[in-house]
């Protein structure tokens, strides 16, 4: 009987997902008979024709499409590697204080975690833009001897600066991933049996030293996994930088398309972008895993 | 000589109104093997946890080795008695990711800042003593449950103890293995080691111990030698509690 229910749900579901991808398939073919476009890669190498604020690499509005693109690449790449770092180290923190035995920490961090889950990502995306940097008018909030400015001109530290676009998606992508980083850390924590802490504590061994030997070593492989896919994450929602006017591939994707009006193509190109983003990073913390699993003589 | 160990009016509440330690006093004396019996939940384990500053408690005082905690619970006072009372725990609670070797030198190493070298020769030699040293290179896993036990015990020693703290180590154990465990004990009580043993082991504590303590509900029912406590108990719980074990 209930076997015969999941069976049938099942069922239902295979039948649903293949319907869905049939329309799907149907209303491309459809549509690209109606325009008489074609797939067709050759615009690629026309001149862009439009101005990109930032790019690590030189660029002008006479450079082709295809530059333009692997710009918004570059782009991604630097904000979602940059974002990655800096939401791990704040979720490791908050994580620690979460299931410290500080008791004002573990409520702080708490209150940090609820906060940030329970509020749409863009909206703090928003916050940290308008709010954060472009609130600030010609105000600065922080000056330290030129060498660490806060404006909102974005963030300079001794001569290297960030834009208030690329900083206000750093800190909302960080801030908000370092809320669900820090419950995977206390997830992995509190997997380590009680007795582990006990047996370093009655040795006489630091808090920090029972940490390091004894409790994160047992607590990263039930990390790792859940960690992986909070970067899955991260890479993804990276895209709402276009909420920020952030030029990351999504963006100068979606000028394109205006301009061009290849929306299949270049849904291709982002679909692409992505799917090697993620595999990139999901293969990049399978090795780690591996490391640490081969590093690992016990069962 | 000072005693090893005074508790004077113990007294700890999990939750409130429900005692796991309800005014207990005791005193053990350098080279002597206490015994601690009780039912179930009677705050055994809580007890002798407050000796090493793993459990807190609310009200009375604690001598160990000469160094006074209360209930502020002092860290500093805390690790200074860590480094010279060594534990060992029902579920052995050996680091798994760390070899038997590894195990046994981790603490002299970290923390009295021994020479990697001379904390293995000791370890071997504890592991010898144990008669174990074969496993030396393995994990925990590989080992069964006894021979996890005396890796425990031999890691407990690492740091040369001056007492020796057991919560009912052979309570895990497959019947068969728990004598080696037991005989391990024996040679360290032979040996001088002041010991305090939570177990059920009445061959052990007739054997070794030099008083029984009996608790119930938090509370030292009474604290006798065992030739009195195993024959002629003087309160009629401990009576019940023995008459319980002997049907198991
Ligand atoms: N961490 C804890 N939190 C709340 N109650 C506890 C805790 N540990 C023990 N207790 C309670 O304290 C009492 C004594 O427990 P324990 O010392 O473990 O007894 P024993 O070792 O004699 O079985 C029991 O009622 C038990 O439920
Ligand atoms: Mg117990």
């Amino acid at each position: 009987m209930k076997i015969n229910q999941k069976l049938f749900f099942q069922l239902g579901i295979v039948i649903l997902f293949f319907g869905l991808i049939g329309i799907l398939i149907n209303n491309l073919t459809i549509n690209l008979i109606r325009t008489g476009l074609g797939i067709n890669f050759s615009w690629l190498f026309k001149p862009a024709s439009f101005a990109l604020a930032e790019h690590p690499l030189p660029y002008s509005s006479s450079d082709s499409y295809a530059w333009a693109l692997f710009i918004g690449w570059l782009n991604s790449l630097q904000v979602i590697v940059s974002s990655l770092l800096l939401a791990t180290f704040l979720g490791i923190l908050v994580g620690f204080a979460r299931t410290g035995k500080n008791s004002l920490l573990g409520i702080i961090s708490a209150g940090y975690i609820t906060i940030i889950r329970q509020t749409p990502l863009l909206l703090q995306l928003m916050f940290w833009y308008f709010v954060g940097f472009l609130g600030l008018k010609d105000n600065v909030l922080i000056h330290i001897k030129d060498i660490f400015i806060i404006s909102n001109q974005g963030i300079e530290l001794s001569g290297f600066k960030l834009s208030s676009e690329f900083s206000a998606l750093l800190l909302g992508l960080s801030i908000f991933t370092s809320a669900y980083i820090a419950e995977v850390i206390r997830g992995g924590i509190l997997s380590v049996p009680r007795g582990q802490w006990e047996a370093y504590r009655s040795l006489g061994l630091s808090e920090r030293k029972g940490l390091i030997s004894i409790i994160i070593p047992q607590a990263l492989p039930a990390i790792i996994p859940g960690l992986t896919s909070q970067y899955l994450n991260l890479a993804k929602n990276s895209t709402l930088a276009i909420a920020v006017g952030y030029s990351d591939i999504y963006a100068i994707n979606d000028t394109i398309i205006n301009q061009t009006g290849r929306a299949i193509e270049c849904f291709l190109i982002l679909l692409t972008s992505f799917l090697l983003l993620n595999l990139l990073i999901s293969n990049s913390m399978e090795i780690i895993n591996r490391i640490i699993i081969n590093s690992r003589k016990y069962n | 000589m000072e005693p090893v160990v005074v508790a004077k009016n113990l007294t700890k509440s999990y939750t409130k109104g429900l005692r796991a330690l309800d005014n207990v006093s005791l005193t053990v004396n350098q080279g002597k093997v206490l015994v601690v019996m009780g039912p179930s939940g009677s705050g055994k384990s809580t007890l002798i946890r407050t000796f090493n500053g793993l459990e807190t408690f609310d009200k009375g005082e604690l001598n160990i080795l000469g160094i006074k905690v209360d209930s502020t619970h002092d860290e500093k006072k805390i690790q200074k008695i860590r480094r010279r009372v060594g534990m060992v725990f029902q579920q052995f609670n050996l680091f798994p990711h760390l070899s038997i070797l590894e195990n046994i030198t981790l603490a002299p190493v970290n923390v009295q800042k021994r020479r990697r070298a001379e904390a293995e020769e000791y370890g071997m030699y504890l592991l010898n003593q144990m008669g174990i040293d074969s496993h030396a290179k393995k994990y925990p896993s590989q080992l069964s449950g006894g021979e996890q036990q005396r890796v425990a015990i031999a890691r407990a020693l690492a740091l040369k103890p001056e007492l020796l703290l057991f919560d009912e180590p052979t309570s895990a154990l497959d019947p068969e293995r728990i004598n080696e465990v037991l005989d391990a004990m024996r040679r360290l009580a032979e040996q001088g080691m002041t010991m305090v043993v939570v177990t059920h082991e009445i061959g052990f504590a007739k054997d070794v111990s030099d008083q029984v303590l009996f608790m119930d509900s938090g509370k030292v029912i009474e604290t006798s030698p065992p030739n009195i406590f195993f024959s002629n108990a003087r309160h009629e719980r401990s009576r019940k509690f023995l008459n319980q074990l002997d049907k198991h």
